[in-house]
């Protein structure tokens, strides 16, 4: 079976495979298209075409130009609010995660593993079982509606995920090793730093891309604690469709989408081998 | 006597210095645990707690027992997303374990560009739910979509306008979905079948078992664990759909393609009824521990086993 | 001055009781090896003496000076470990200046020690190295260059030698000791393999289920094993032990194995007088495998004690052959000259070294006379 030549079967495998692939880029390739073309020329025909002449426009206007709402700064606040979330929120998350991970795995305290089994159950606890409680909390420490507010939520949150990822990878680190660096004299966070954390650059990839691909992603916190100028571009790109329902403009809607999902199309790209084992690490849990 | 006086404070100097100097780590390893696992309960028991209470607008003391639960339970809006949940997630994760297995099969063939098309069926795993959403409404909008491309070419009876059509509504959310995530599926199952171990292949090849056989009787079988976590997995977004939905349908035509998840957003911040939207959530709650339980419990004697093995 | 001390020390695991009251005194000088079967607790000893683990009772003195809330750090110790736990991240050099950093010894007396270390153990070439590109030995020679450089008033071993190949221990075995010798530096250090204990040691404590059984030097511990569990772990093959008669006969005491049997062995004993009062009683007859030998072999000493046995299975190992007999039809291993090879089956005469036999009390298992 597992041989490289060309048999009618193995035509047929690769025939299939091309249909599938076709399938998954297909909407894709419609929205770059569509992302070059005027927005006459897609209500003319329909959203899936050849541009006749390139529309690198839309990417100017969905950056900086088109209308939400009375303001008309295009999609350009909202990335970098996004941008405010995610970044400090996916550092922070990560960070506590390690360094709880490591101590959780290494060291044992007393009482670690009741603590740690409940903050695994982050990982199942639906959003909207914490919708309520977190708009009474963000309203009365003032939070509500900043970015600040969502950067609390994700990072503590994101802890869930940030401290098992780390957890399991470090479990697999040997005990003795952490020994040999006590009778060192190394402490807490001698140890962590000298030996544990230049161990750890594969599982700290692996959840940077993963807090970064989630945060930025997320739609639901965003559109409930946030409004207007302060929403995150998921959020944003909602409230645009809905904005110009009206007058269809496609063409730059299409490059708004382009441009809010590349941040995490690029890290996909450059990071994929680490995105999967996210997912994985993510899933087996 | 003086011997024990010597080595008692001998013992109790470093002690005390001890916790003063590790009152850093202390705050950092705890400080975050303590705040995510006291949110996780409290939370709850905040959102459970609301859910007996009258709460309109605001949230508000007061018992009243299951009302809100009845209430939820009686709603039609709540009566169609139950459906709609029954039929999305089972369809959902049917199909898109299916793809992901044909998928993991097909580049288990030792093909060639396994890695690009790896790459191109996991990239919509790194989209958000709400761009996946966006996209599809275009390409399925009967307007815009594929039906006017194919209206264009000059075929003009091709109906395929599912979005709008209250019964078939809930089926573009399906195609949206198995888009989305059925990469994941696959790099599961990937992983499965590469772990399978290779003595045993050739111990069946060299019983004479030919491609198909070998999938349907060796290799396959020891998949069986990795299948129950995707569908686990799978169910556990399924769920909780909201960003799909909210952007593909926002529950149109009508409520046609309501999920309980948009339900609960739309009783808390539409209607401002929080205790009824509290329940709801609790309701979704439930319906995942139904899911999850008995694969905790599966993973359970699964662990045991191994143990004793 | 002792340089080890544990006093009445316990320590206990929820319900399990993994040390029963251990008493130790370790001399300055000493190199003394903890041995046993796994989870007769004796890396759980080390690791408390090491202070990485807290006893439940009991006191650790290391130089006269009460260590039991010291941290590791302070007790002034050193320790090489199984997997000899290199910092991966680390060059050779940085692994074995990583403690004097935390201690923050100069720069330049670090330098001095690490030349000095990395002379005395030859790993000079490999000082640039990163962990990963050092073979097994070289590994263990940095680990232990790691512990050399502290200049500890104690040596810790955590079986350093189990994760090497046969060879390579061999070779590393003869370099401790020499180390030993050479620099003697006190030394405990904890293994499973009794061949490494009675090689390296000074002395030896055999441990068992929590507790010592016998703390002893090596020939002692060979010559007099202070009970069953001793004598049947010590010694590879181990020691035949099978039931017997003690008997007077004439004024001196007689072993039967098989009383009562056509094949019954009955050996007279001499200077075993401490066995008297088990005369007409049980016990637990005791011989090494090369007590026993083919028969023209003269034990020196008196006239040969001679047997006949059925030999069941030979087992020629180049330098010596092994043979297993019964002796008044209990089993027993010979350590016979390797060019004889008695056919299995047949019976063949053997002689016996009827001075160095070992008799325990079948019901407490320690040894008699």
């Amino acid at each position: 079976m597992r041989d490289r030549s060309f048999t009618p079967g193995r035509i047929l495998i690769y025939l299939v495979v091309t249909l599938f692939a076709a399938a998954y880029l297909a909407p894709l390739a419609v929205v770059v298209l569509n992302s070059l073309r005027t927005n006459e020329e897609i209500a003319q025909g329909s959203m899936i075409g050849w541009p006749q002449h390139l529309a690198w426009g839309n990417y100017a206007k969905a950056w900086s130009g088109f209308c939400v709402a009375e303001t008309c700064a295009g999609i350009r606040p909202y990335m970098l609010n996004s941008a405010l979330v995610t970044i400090p929120a996916t550092i922070i998350s990560t960070l506590l995660g390690a360094v709880a991970g490591y101590a959780v795995s290494l060291w044992r305290f007393r009482g670690d593993n009741w603590i740690y089994g409940i903050v695994t159950l982050g990982l199942f606890l639906p959003q909207q079982m914490r919708l309520l409680p977190w708009t009474i909390v963000l309203r009365d420490i003032g939070l509500i509606n900043t970015l600040t507010g969502l950067v609390l939520i994700h990072t503590i949150q994101g802890l869930s995920f940030t401290a098992l990822f780390c957890r399991n990878y470090y479990v697999a680190i040997p005990h003795e090793l952490i020994r040999a660096a006590r009778i060192d004299g190394a402490g807490f966070f001698r140890i962590f730093w000298r030996i544990i954390l230049p161990l750890s650059a594969p599982i700290l990839i692996v959840t940077v891309i993963w807090q970064f691909t989630h945060i930025w992603n997320e739609f639901l916190y965003g559109v409930t604690f946030t409004t207007g100028q302060q929403q995150p571009v998921t959020a944003a790109l909602i409230a645009l469709s809905a904005a110009i329902a009206d007058i269809p403009q496609h063409g730059v809607q299409s490059a708004a989408v382009i441009i809010a999902a590349l941040p995490t199309l690029l890290i996909y790209l450059l990071g994929g081998r680490y995105f999967v084992r996210g997912l994985t690490a993510g899933a087996v849990k | 006597m003086t011997d024990a006086v010597s080595t008692a404070t001998r013992a109790g100097r470093p002690v005390i210095s001890d916790v003063v100097g590790r009152l850093p780590e202390y705050l950092m390893i705890w400080v975050p645990l303590l705040l995510s696992a006291a949110h996780l309960i409290s939370f709850s028991l905040w959102t459970i707690w609301i859910s007996f209470t009258p709460s309109t607008l605001v949230p508000v003391s007061g018992w009243v027992g299951l009302r809100n639960y009845t209430a939820v339970l009686a709603s039609r809006n709540w009566q169609i997303a139950f459906d709609n949940l029954l039929l999305f997630g089972s369809a959902f994760v049917l199909l898109s374990l299916l793809t992901g297995l044909l998928l993991a099969i097909l580049l288990d063939q030792r093909i060639r560009g396994e890695n690009v098309l790896r790459s191109i069926f996991l990239y919509p795993l790194a989209v958000s739910f709400v761009v996946t959403g966006t996209v599809w409404s275009w390409l399925l909008n009967p307007g815009i979509g594929i039906q006017k491309l194919v209206h264009d070419l000059g075929w003009t009876s091709f109906r395929f306008d599912w979005l709008v059509d209250r019964d078939m509504a809930i089926w573009t959310i399906v195609i949206a979905a198995i888009w989305q995530s059925s990469g994941f599926a696959m790099a599961l199952f990937l992983a499965g079948l590469r772990s399978v171990d290779a003595d045993i292949i050739k111990a069946a090849q060299i019983d004479g078992a030919g491609p198909f056989r070998l999938y349907r009787r060796v290799i396959l079988p020891t998949l069986w664990p990795i299948t129950v976590t995707v569908i686990v997995v799978q169910l556990q977004f399924a769920i909780s759909a909201f960003d799909l939905v909210r952007a593909l349908t926002n529950g149109g035509p009508g409520i046609a393609t309501q999920l309980p998840a948009l339900v609960v957003y739309d009783l808390m911040f539409q209607r401002s009824q929080l205790g009824r939207g509290a329940a709801a959530a609790v309701l979704m709650l439930l319906i995942l521990l139904a899911v999850l339980l008995p694969y905790a419990a599966w993973r359970y004697i699964q662990r045991r086993q191994a143990g004793h093995a | 001055m002792a340089a080890l001390s544990i006093r009445t020390l316990s320590k206990r695991y929820a319900n399990l009781e993994v040390l029963k009251g251990i008493d130790l005194d370790i001399e300055s000088g000493e190199f003394t090896v903890l041995v046993g079967p796994s989870g007769c607790g004796k890396s759980t000893l080390l690791n408390i003496v090491a202070g990485l683990d807290r006893p439940s009772a009991g006191t650790i003195e290391i130089g006269g000076r009460v260590v039991n809330d010291i941290p590791p750090k302070d007790r002034d110790i050193a320790m090489v470990f199984q997997s000899y736990a290199l910092y991966p991240s680390m060059t050779v050099r940085q692994n074995i200046t990583f403690g004097m950093e935390c201690r923050h010894v100069p720069k330049i007396e670090q330098e001095k020690a690490v030349t000095n270390v990395a002379k005395l153990l030859q790993i000079e070439p490999l000082l640039g190295r990163k962990p990963s590109q050092l073979s097994g030995g070289q590994r263990q020679r940095v680990a232990m260059g790691r512990a050399l450089v502290r200049n500890p008033l104690l040596f810790l071993f955590d079986e350093p030698l189990s994760n090497l190949d046969a060879k390579l221990r061999v070779e590393m075995r003869m370099e401790i000791k020499r180390l030993h010798q050479r620099i003697g530096a006190t030394i405990v250090y904890v293994t499973h393999d009794q061949i490494e204990a009675m090689t390296m040691a000074t002395r030896i404590a055999v441990m068992h289920q929590g507790s010592v059984q016998q703390f002893a030097d090596p020939d002692t511990v060979y010559r007099y094993p202070a009970n069953l569990f001793v004598a049947r772990f010590m010694g590879s093959p181990p020691m035949n032990t099978m039931p017997a008669r003690l008997e007077a006969e004439n004024g001196s005491l007689v072993v039967i194995i098989g009383a009562g049997r056509p094949d019954e062995v009955r050996l007279r004993l001499k200077g075993y007088d401490a066995a008297a009062p088990f005369v007409g009683r049980e016990v637990v007859f005791g011989i090494r495998p090369e007590c026993i030998a083919e028969g023209s072999r003269a034990f020196s000493g008196d006239a040969p004690v001679l047997v006949n046995a059925p030999v069941e299975m030979v087992e020629p190992t180049g330098a010596e052959t092994m043979v297993l007999l019964r002796l008044g039809g209990e089993p027993a291993m010979a350590r016979i000259s390797p060019d004889i090879r008695p056919a299995p089956g047949a019976s063949a005469s053997f002689a016996l070294d009827t001075r160095r036999i070992c008799l325990f009390d079948p019901e407490t298992e320690r040894l008699i006379a």
